[in-house]
């Protein structure tokens, strides 16, 4: 268990490790690990994808992971690795570095993202070309170790990956807790961007692993408060009210239980858990102990049981 | 000394020639690297840490554009063995030992995958009793994989060597210190190819053949063991992630 530095007394151990073998019980797909041999009709053209690759005719993994065939494609989708982008991701990234015309963001990715001057709404949501003060002023829009949610754009010819952030609901986050998991926790989806009403929090999951939970902010809110900024004190403007902050921080510590046990990320089972947690009376440290991380891994257990009758129930 | 007992074939520790010491491998075990792996050999024991594939730290290292950086670095602890001895940090032999485990594991791993990118591997003996470059390897090669980098092959090594006549597989401390022959080998196991070989002290030609098979051996029944650790955590990554 790679997180779980827990203190586990024996009934606590127990119980996890029964819950956990309960799931492995369910039919383990087509595993590889580096150097298998991948067995594959020879009569069809297959195509080698992603973690494969071909050693005297014969289909060999290159990685640790799962087979997938999709028509003719055969792939291994690896689980724990670094992300790989695709055109359109979600991402969440940190500033790291300002260089002329662009920022370069860390995004868990083998390289660092490049956000070009160009590709993001200036804050005062004026479309127009951006000039040498605009390239002076960029320290003022993001400086080093702001979290930014963006896009991903592409390749450039150059091999660096770009992003953009060319709508109101992209740039700074502000207000709230980043939290780092493996990638492969979080599913590509239609909804990456969750305003959590019942919390007045904003959850956004970045396809390449890292979360960010904070303040709710509404959107178009900026060009009133460009002109509300010289009246609010610094203090009134970083202030979040005491409940928002449990909020946020209880569904943190439900992200880092979930990923700690291995868990995909959603938001149901991140809001569930967050609800599990306030049923049981459970203070928001001890979300991270030991009995909190059992019932979390027994309730998972019975949730997927309980999927598994439903679909073996509509059959 | 009695190396190999002449009646009963077995060696000081009760092993026979060709029997390998107990095998204990780990993935995981660092929480904040992208791979990270324990790995045992007997009472050797070593741990392995790779950060990466991620952005090049100095440019000027950078050789060329289309292929990952592969660095290493290799240390023991000054617990690590019997004498205690603060060895500088960039000494001769840690030197050594990182420039072979890093161009032992740049034959494996598939460096055109990653361009402009560094690929970071520190390994650290936390206990030694002969045999530890073949550890360190080993547990380099649990962690690349654990970190889900590209590789050709698992990348096993073993070492062998020569005494009282007799080929001894997997030697430990006192084996090692007698002075004999000393053989590590560093091998492909499903490519059939030996990426690293090494010998100090005299061996005859035909006998090092013998003993050079002999720590063959020795990587495919460790490519065996490598394999079912990995498989093991892909099921249950998987199973877990639902």
């Amino acid at each position: 268990m790679r997180d779980l530095q827990l203190s586990l007394n024996q009934t606590q151990r127990v119980r996890l490790e029964a819950a956990l073998h309960e799931l492995q019980t369910v039919a383990p797909a087509a595993a590889v690990t580096v150097a298998d041999t991948i067995p594959v009709n020879d009569e069809d053209n297959i195509l080698k994808g992603h973690g494969t690759s071909d050693q005297d005719g014969e289909v060999v993994a290159t990685l640790c992971g799962v087979v997938e065939r999709v028509n003719k494609l055969v792939y291994v989708r690896t689980l724990r690795a670094r992300y790989k982008p695709e055109v359109g991701d979600i991402i969440v990234g940190r500033v790291i570095e300002i260089a002329p015309k662009r920022w370069r963001l860390e995004i868990n990715f083998s390289q660092d993202a490049v956000l070009m001057l160009s590709s993001m709404n200036l804050p005062d949501g004026i479309q127009r070309r951006r000039t040498a003060v605009d390239e002076l002023n960029m320290r003022t829009i993001f400086e080093e170790n702001d979290v930014i949610c963006a896009e991903v754009r592409g390749f450039q010819h150059d091999g660096s990956l770009h992003l953009q952030a060319r709508s109101q609901k992209y740039g700074k986050l502000e207000r709230g807790q980043l939290l780092v998991v493996p990638a492969y926790l979080v599913k590509r989806r239609k909804q990456h961007f969750h305003h959590l009403e019942q919390y007045d929090v904003d959850l956004i999951l970045g396809c390449n692993g890292f979360i960010w939970v904070g303040e709710h902010v509404v959107v178009g809110e900026n060009a009133n408060m460009m002109e509300n900024k010289l009246n609010l004190s610094a203090e009134v403007e970083n202030f979040t009210p005491l409940e928002t902050r449990k909020h946020i921080c209880r569904l943190a510590n439900a992200v880092r239980v979930l990923s700690a046990l291995g868990f995909t990320l959603t938001v149901e089972l991140i809001i569930e858990t967050a609800e599990a947690s306030v049923s049981s009376n459970i203070e928001i440290n001890n979300m991270l102990g030991a009995e909190f991380y059992v019932q979390t891994a027994e309730r998972e257990v019975k949730r997927r049981a309980d999927l598994l009758r439903k679909k073996s129930g509509a059959r | 000394m009695e190396y190999v007992n002449p009646l009963t074939g077995f060696r000081v520790d009760g092993r026979r020639p060709n029997e390998m010491r107990q095998l204990k491998g780990e993935v995981g075990v660092v929480a904040r690297a992208d791979g990270s792996a324990l790995f045992e050999m007997g009472n050797t024991r070593v741990i392995a840490a790779v950060y990466g594939p991620r952005e090049v730290q100095n440019k000027g290292q950078q050789v060329n554009s289309k292929d990952a950086l592969v660095r290493c670095e290799y240390r023991m602890a000054d617990f690590s063995t019997g004498d205690r001895r603060r060895k500088p940090k960039g000494d001769r032999r840690s030197t050594e030992i990182s420039l072979v485990i890093r161009q032992t594991m740049e034959a494996s791993i598939l460096t055109h995958l990653m361009p402009r990118s560094q690929i970071d591997i520190f390994v650290q003996v936390l206990q030694a009793d002969g045999g530890t470059r073949a550890a360190c390897i080993n547990a380099a090669t649990l962690a690349l994989a654990d970190a889900g980098i590209p590789m050709r092959d698992i990348v096993t090594s073993c070492s062998a060597g020569y005494l009282c006549s007799t080929p001894l597989l997997d030697l430990n401390y006192i084996e090692d210190s007698a002075g004999g022959p000393d053989v590590t080998v560093g091998f492909l196991t499903k490519m059939d190819k030996v990426t690293l070989l090494q010998m100090d002290a005299k061996l005859p030609m035909d006998t090092f053949e013998t003993v050079m098979d002999l720590a063959i051996e020795g990587c495919k029944a460790i490519a065996n063991y490598i394999r079912e650790v990995l498989l093991e955590n892909t099921r249950r990554l998987e199973c877990q992630r639902g």
